[in-house]
């Protein structure tokens, strides 16, 4: 029991540590970019309260945007004061999803920056059959999904295909891949099948309502069931890696490809099959979000989910579970972060700030150790560098 | 007896035979089969530099047709090239410039196309692309991946704007620009270099660390705080005496903010430094076989880390571009992927500093045009346009443009006595 105790501490050290760092960081930025902690600089001792008051009342209203908070029972039920938790999972959704296509790619040894340009395809797909076809209920949602799934997995597909070919970098290929997608949604908007009729603005019909995920806790919350789809592709991901034969496929060409192939596996079939699965991920998290909370195709419907899973993969060590929590940890400081942008006037960009340091200190485990001297620290499973021709 | 040919050559003639089709393609489509029915103007007077020839007037399908056989003959030049062994690399250049005016004739049929202008856009908008670019060169010939460009230019632009409007000099804010694109590159060569995290890992969220502080600061201080803030001033035109008069290239080359001649110099000096000195040797040995470098006492992760601090100053003038090179006041995300399409012309360019200018100057083009035809009412959809600099690099990579190999111990970190 101790033991097991100490394996956890031991666990949660580097993710401990890097979030201590990174809320620190971030709470020194909006302290220093307060005007009224900047006002009190002569006298020290109010420098610093001052500054501790800013920002407690940021993390506060963060903590109040994305948990719980206690003004929204006021003149309704108790639940409605979690009415932030439920945008956190709104968001986290479509994350989680396109955090899956991510950390999947990791595992096989790919790194998918493509995720932003498979959500959009996801997206394009899931809207065009969810408004322009009129199906039963439960058969409407199945295939607005499933053709959403299925264009990102093409979308995905080719990166793999280029790859296993022709040996270009997948880096390189989803990057540009992603700029390819983002204008092709910019045209598709404008043409006749997705213009929406009496309008000239570059928004798509909404999806009919037998398109439409159901809602789980009401119509005061836009909580769908969006959410246990993510959860269902947690669990495939986390069967199709440690259960299947493909999937030992895949880990065994992440862990070493010239290995895998001496022992007999077709590397480039496992480069365009992961490619594929990641692609319909993605897609899906665009399906879901059209789905379930946008109904509208919009040219910013993608947001920035498709980049975040990166951030979110990363966090969660490519593991379907650290996934899934890190995906809610996002989707809490982006609910949170409207919160205090409105409540305390802290943009809500510190957020990608928070972000980025997190990743960064958890994908530099030696500088964590640096700073605080720490001798030995359990750094398994980090992800491995490799070049542009590895 | 058959030659054998390798995967990539093979590729490569296949490459070469798809621009002889397209030229092909271009004569029939632009010049026979849906021809242009009126004239295309080209102009070539800009500013007041001497006129050799004011306009060019020509119907739009006979123009189309000699473009097109010029693209044809080009093209039959590359693949005699190829069979010779010999480079192929202009008669193919000049091939998609030859398919590429074939395909301006045909859709400016009835319009005017400001030639000079034209190219004189594309040479601005490529600026702070050949500056990125150059930034990613220096860092990817020692041996460290740079996908930071994007946030080496975003800080560096808001640094100088900054600077600029608080000071009110121009100068202090190109002056500052280098500090703050070189201030990204320490935290990339710091734990790319020491602490060996992943390089494209790193230089991603180090761009979103870059956008979410410039986007925090925009919304917090620049806007709210305006006219101390953001209000930077801007360089004016430098007009160089009699160059800036030659016909063409005057207005393109010679009469420009001093950013953009500051660009000329920097790609002269680090393709002479590259392949002529002491340090481009040791530079290039650094990113191609580290471990040999080291054997002869070159130490190569100071000298990486040099040279990724060299690279952050590049791409800080590239930044200063933004503002006090053109517009002055900084905008949220004002590079909007610039940084990326610097890195795809690095690649596209092969990592050598001519070709990654040329692929910057294409996109440049690509961009303008886009912008250009939209201006004069040619109704093609902009969307295709944009895509042309992200599908050039997918065709680069996948090899139809001949071989396209980045620096062999390009991010992969050295570890004395290591595993490499």
């Amino acid at each position: 029991m101790r033991n097991s105790l100490a394996k956890f501490l031991q666990a949660i050290k580097l993710p401990g540590l890097s979030f201590f760092m990174a809320f620190t960081l971030t709470g020194l930025i909006i302290a220093i970019s307060d005007a009224k902690v900047i006002a009190k600089f002569s006298t020290p001792l109010e420098f610093i309260k001052s500054a501790l008051a800013a920002v407690g009342n940021a993390y506060l209203a963060l903590f109040q945007g994305a948990v719980f908070d206690v003004n929204l029972t006021k003149g309704h039920t108790f639940i409605h004061g979690f009415y932030p938790l439920s945008e956190t999972i709104v968001i986290a959704t479509p994350l989680m999803l396109t955090g899956l296509s991510v950390a999947l790619a990791f595992k096989s040894g790919l790194f998918n920056i493509g995720a932003q340009g498979q959500f959009i395809f996801g997206a394009i797909g899931a809207s065009y059959v969810g408004f322009h076809f009129h199906l039963p209920i439960g058969i409407h949602i199945l295939a607005a999904a499933l053709a959403g799934a299925f264009f990102a997995a093409i979308w995905g597909g080719i990166v793999g295909l280029l790859k296993a070919r022709t040996g270009a970098h997948e880096v390189i290929l989803t990057i540009m891949m992603n700029y390819i997608a983002s204008y092709f949604i910019l045209w598709i908007l404008k043409t006749q099948s997705f213009l929406r009729p009496g309008r000239i603005d570059p928004i798509a019909p909404e999806v009919n309502q037998s398109a439409r995920l159901p809602l789980l806790a009401g119509s005061n919350f836009r909580l769908n069931f969006g959410i246990f789809i993510a959860l269902a592709a947690a669990v495939f991901v986390w069967w199709l890696l440690t259960k299947t034969t493909i999937g030992f496929k895949f880990r065994a060409v992440g862990a070493n490809g010239q290995a895998a192939k001496t022992a007999g596996i077709s590397v480039p079939f496992v480069i365009t099959s992961t490619m594929m699965i990641c692609g319909a991920l993605a897609g899906l998290g665009g399906a879901v979000q059209v789905l379930g909370s946008e109904y509208a195709l919009n040219a910013d419907i993608a947001g920035s989910f498709g980049f975040d899973a990166i951030t979110v993969a990363l966090l969660g060590r490519a593991q379907p579970l650290g996934t899934v929590f890190a995906a809610l940890l996002f989707g809490a400081l982006h609910a949170g972060g409207r919160t205090m942008q409105s409540s305390t006037g802290v943009p809500l960009d510190i957020v990608l700030v928070t972000q980025a340091l997190i990743v960064l200190f958890i994908a530099a485990p030696a500088f964590v150790r640096y700073i605080f001297r720490i001798k030995k620290m359990n750094t398994s499973a980090s992800l491995t560098s490799k070049g542009w021709n590895g | 007896m058959k030659k054998v040919r390798s995967n990539i050559e093979k590729r490569r003639l296949t490459g070469v035979s798809v621009i002889g089709l397209l030229s092909v393609l271009s004569f029939l489509f632009f010049g026979v089969i849906s021809p242009g029915k009126d004239k295309t103007t080209f102009g070539f007077v800009l500013n007041n530099e001497w006129v050799l020839i004011k306009e060019w007037v020509i119907s739009s399908a006979t123009g189309a047709k000699i473009f097109s056989l010029i693209a044809l003959v080009a093209a039959v030049l590359a693949v005699l090239a190829f069979r010779a062994n010999r480079k192929i690399v202009i008669p193919a250049a000049i091939a998609t410039f030859g398919i590429l005016m074939s395909f301006i004739t045909w859709v400016a049929s009835g319009k005017f196309i400001p030639f000079t202008g034209l190219l004189q856009g594309a040479l601005l908008l490529a600026v702070p692309l050949v500056f990125g670019s150059m930034s990613g060169l220096i860092c990817e010939r020692s041996g460290v991946i740079n996908i930071a460009i994007e946030g080496q230019l975003l800080a560096s632009a808001f640094v100088s704007g900054v600077v600029a409007s608080l000071t009110h000099k121009t100068i202090w804010g190109l002056i500052a620009a280098p500090i703050a694109g070189a201030a990204i590159s320490f935290l990339l060569a710091t734990f790319a270099i020491k602490f060996s995290v992943d390089q494209v890992i790193l230089g991603f969220v180090l761009n979103v660390l870059v956008i979410g502080l410039t986007d925090f600061l925009y919304k917090k201080l620049l806007v709210p705080y305006q006219s101390t803030w953001n209000t930077a001033p801007t360089f004016g035109h430098i007009e160089l005496p009699i160059l800036a008069k030659i016909p063409v290239l005057g207005p393109i080359f010679f009469s420009q903010s001093i950013v953009v001649y500051l660009m000329f110099v920097i790609v002269a000096t680090i393709t002479f430094a590259l392949f002529k000195t002491k340090w481009g040797l040791r530079t290039r040995a650094i990113g191609e076989h580290p471990t040999a470098a080291d054997t002869v006492g070159i130490d190569v992760n100071k000298l990486r880390f040099k040279n990724v601090i060299i690279a952050g100053l590049i791409a800080g003038v590239g930044g200063a571009y933004y503002t006090v090179g053109s517009v002055g006041a900084f905008g949220k995300e004002m590079t909007a992927g610039a940084g990326f399409i610097a890195l795809a012309a690095l690649i596209f360019g092969k990592w050598s500093p001519i070709g990654a200018v040329f692929a910057a100057l294409l996109f440049g083009f690509a961009d303008n045009l886009q912008s250009t035809l939209t201006i004069i009412g040619v109704s093609i959809p902009s969307e295709f346009m944009l895509m042309v600099p992200y599908i050039a690099t997918i065709i680069a990579v996948t090899g139809l443009v001949g071989r396209v190999r980045a620096p062999a111990a390009d991010g992969v970190p050295y570890l004395r006595g290591g595993a490499h």
